[in-house]
């Protein structure tokens, strides 16, 4: 346990060997973690908590932190060494309950150019418990800390206390263990204010964020046409030629290989399991996925989010949350799922709930992105412009609505800002590595799902049923024709799988885009559904949903006017 | 001479001042309180975001940003 940003979870994996996300801001875990460790020849599980400033929880990341505390035999504290004074709040109220505790001075490598000097041994003395230097990135001090656990305890003479005297005793403890020499603000401190400043902050914070679509996008496309796209098409297609020869004509060929279109493999519109079920995922929305995670996790890792969150905090304070809200929407680009848990850093239900639906309807995640791309790619980039900025501007109107209608409090940002680091390439490509198999390891079965369903039902003839009865409906309110409806159920298990419904539709160019800004919009998939029910609850995620679908109505109809004319 | 006391609002960035008073309830003392934010602490405005946005202040060498509304609650008197 310990403050949030402490390197709480990096300890952890050292601990472990299991791997967790590790970020440059506070609130990265809002989640426990359980892994295990061999003590003195004994199994024994360690749980990594969400950071938190005191036993008194304000999030509910913070609530998960106290309830892991109260499970906990030992606690280990990991404590910030840059600072000192605050961590040692959250100390000495560990220190006053009844279980053993012991401390691990982390970051100490950060102390020593940080002109920061802590007695080791003193702090030991006063707080009657180990405490042991530690530089978890790089592992010095994790085997004492290890072979010191079982000299944890509970120290005496620390009793529940008020407020008041805890900082008392805080102020005394620090002038016997700390000496901090003076240090001067220097040329990269500027350049890390006027990152923060709005004059210099805010053109900043624009271009940071357009090198870093632009980065997606080139590490992606090169990624597909020097590796995936000659992998699919020089060496798995005649592969899958042969075996589609192999099987003749049929179910079975249907469901592997699915319909030939023009007599020839299309991996986006075949919907076999081994065609458009293998290349969609693989061959089109892996490549971006590497590509945004890497992007982003040096994002993280530099601390340059918090910065942008006080940059956009007024804003996201008219939308109803607070800057804090940048995290969600981030993390919800490459996947809705761990964007819906980041919301868990918010404080109150209306912040939450807000936060959570505007992720699920303006935010596409890497998925839908390639969807998107896949859909409109070969219309032209003027399109592709045209859905993110709908989407865009959607995000801010319904975040003003419901600011305006959802009741509850939303209070101010309050936020540390962690000193810049510079992101080590091992970390971040393990990171991305980390991600890039939990993408792997949990879309793919949804996709073979989703085109397995999707087979079933069109050799049962509902497919082709659902589309003429919807299709009054669909051509009068989207001008679409009523088969773009079976993308939309499509959507619902894989919004990347929906591609390759509409493209033999052979729509118009902004028929496309009300589609695809549809499909976008109506639903997020099962996955991201599921955790919205756990973290909503069932009565709110209702709510969201009927607020999705009335906005996926209202913004179909509204663009049928605007794009259509008609 | 005694220096003037504004609230931390009113401060223009880049100047150091001394907090006087945090005005508020409990919880909010608290809360300021766990980020260094104490009577008698010297700190230094970093940025005051426009449109009523937050104010980013330095203390202990460390920055933390807070919303307006809690920052017009902290009384200081500016140092330099
Ligand atoms: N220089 C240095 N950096 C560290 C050390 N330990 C962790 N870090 C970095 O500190 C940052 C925070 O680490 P995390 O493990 O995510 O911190 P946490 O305590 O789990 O944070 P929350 O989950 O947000 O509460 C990451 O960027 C780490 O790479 C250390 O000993 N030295
Ligand atoms: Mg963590």
């Amino acid at each position: 346990m310990g403050n949030p940003n402490v390197g709480k979870s990096v300890v952890f994996s050292r601990l472990t060997g299991a791997n967790v996300i590790a970020s440059n801001y506070p609130g990265t875990t809002v989640d426990f973690s359980k892994g295990k460790m061999r003590l003195d020849g004994e199994k024994v599980e360690i749980i990594d908590a969400p950071g938190t400033y005191s036993l008194e929880p304000t999030n509910k990341a913070e609530e998960v932190a106290l309830k892991m505390f109260e499970e906990a035999d030992v606690v280990i504290n990991v404590v910030d060494a840059t600072n000192l004074e605050r961590n040692l709040y959250l100390t000495l109220q560990l220190l006053e309950r009844d279980k053993p505790v012991i401390i691990a001075l982390n970051l100490w490598d950060e102390t020593k150019h940080l002109g920061i000097y802590i007695d080791e041994k003193k702090l030991e003395e006063l707080l009657d418990v180990p405490a042991v230097p530690t530089v978890a990135i790089t592992g010095e001090g994790i085997k004492k800390l290890v072979s010191r656990i079982k000299e944890a305890k509970s120290p005496e003479h620390i009793k529940p206390t008020s407020d008041e005297a805890r900082w008392i005793e805080i102020g005394s403890i620090i002038k016997k263990v700390e000496r901090i020499e003076h240090r001067h603000h220097t040329l990269v401190d500027r350049i890390a204010d006027a990152t923060i400043k709005p004059l210099t902050g805010i053109p900043f914070a624009i271009v940071i964020i357009f090198a870093s679509f632009w980065i997606v996008r080139l590490i992606g496309e090169s990624l597909i046409n020097f590796i995936f796209d000659p992998f699919f098409n020089l060496w798995y297609k005649p592969v899958m030629v042969e075996l589609s020869n192999l099987l003749g004509s049929g179910f079975l060929h249907d469901i592997i290989i699915g319909q030939l279109i023009n007599g020839d493999i299309d991996f986006m519109q075949s919907m076999g399991l081994l065609t458009t079920g293998l290349y969609v995922p693989i061959g089109m929305v892996l490549p971006y996925i590497i590509a945004f995670y890497f992007t982003l996790s040096i994002l993280e890792d530099s601390g340059y989010l918090p910065r942008l969150a006080t940059v956009v905090d007024n804003v996201f304070h008219k939308l109803g949350m607070h800057g804090h809200g940048i995290v969600p929407v981030f993390l919800g680009l490459g996947c809705n799922v761990p964007g819906a848990l980041a919301t868990r850093t918010l404080e109150t239900r209306k912040q939450r709930f807000i936060s959570a639906t505007l992720l699920a309807i303006a935010v596409p995640c890497m998925a839908q992105t390639a969807m998107i791309f896949g859909a409109l790619g070969t219309y032209g980039m003027q399109y592709i412009v045209m859905v993110f900025l709908t989407l865009g501007v959607l995000y801010v109107v319904m975040g003003l609505i419901l600011n305006k209608t959802v009741k509850g409090e939303s209070p101010e940002i309050f936020l540390e800002i962690p000193p810049y680091h510079r992101p080590s390439l091992r970390a971040v490509t393990k990171k991305t590595w980390m991600r890039v198999r939990w993408f792997l390891s949990d879309a793919i079965p949804f996709l073979f799902f989703g085109v397995f369903i999707v087979n079933v039902l069109y050799v049962a003839g509902v497919l082709q049923w659902l589309g003429r009865v919807l299709s009054p409906v669909t051509q009068a309110l989207f001008g679409l024709p009523g088969s773009a409806s079976v993308a939309l159920i499509m959507g619902f298990l894989r919004k990347d799988l929906a591609v390759g419904v509409l493209l033999p539709l052979d729509l118009t160019p902004l028929q496309m885009v009300i589609a695809v800004t549809m499909l976008t919009v109506y639903f997020p998939c099962v996955a991201t559904f599921a955790v919205l029910i756990k973290e909503l609850g069932i009565k709110d995620m209702l709510k969201a949903t009927v607020i999705m679908i009335a906005t996926a109505v209202v913004v179909g109809a509204v663009l049928k006017v605007i794009l259509l004319g008609v | 001479m005694t220096a003037k006391t504004l609230p931390l609002t009113s401060v223009i960035p880049g100047m150091t001042a001394r907090i006087v008073d945090i005005r508020g309830g409990y919880g909010f003392q608290k809360k300021l309180h766990m980020m260094g934010l104490v009577n008698g602490k010297k700190l230094r405005v970093v940025s005051v975001q426009p449109l009523r946005g937050p104010v980013t202040v330095e203390v202990n060498g460390r920055q933390v940003t807070l919303g307006r509304g809690m920052a017009g609650k902290v009384l200081v008197e500016v140092i330099r």
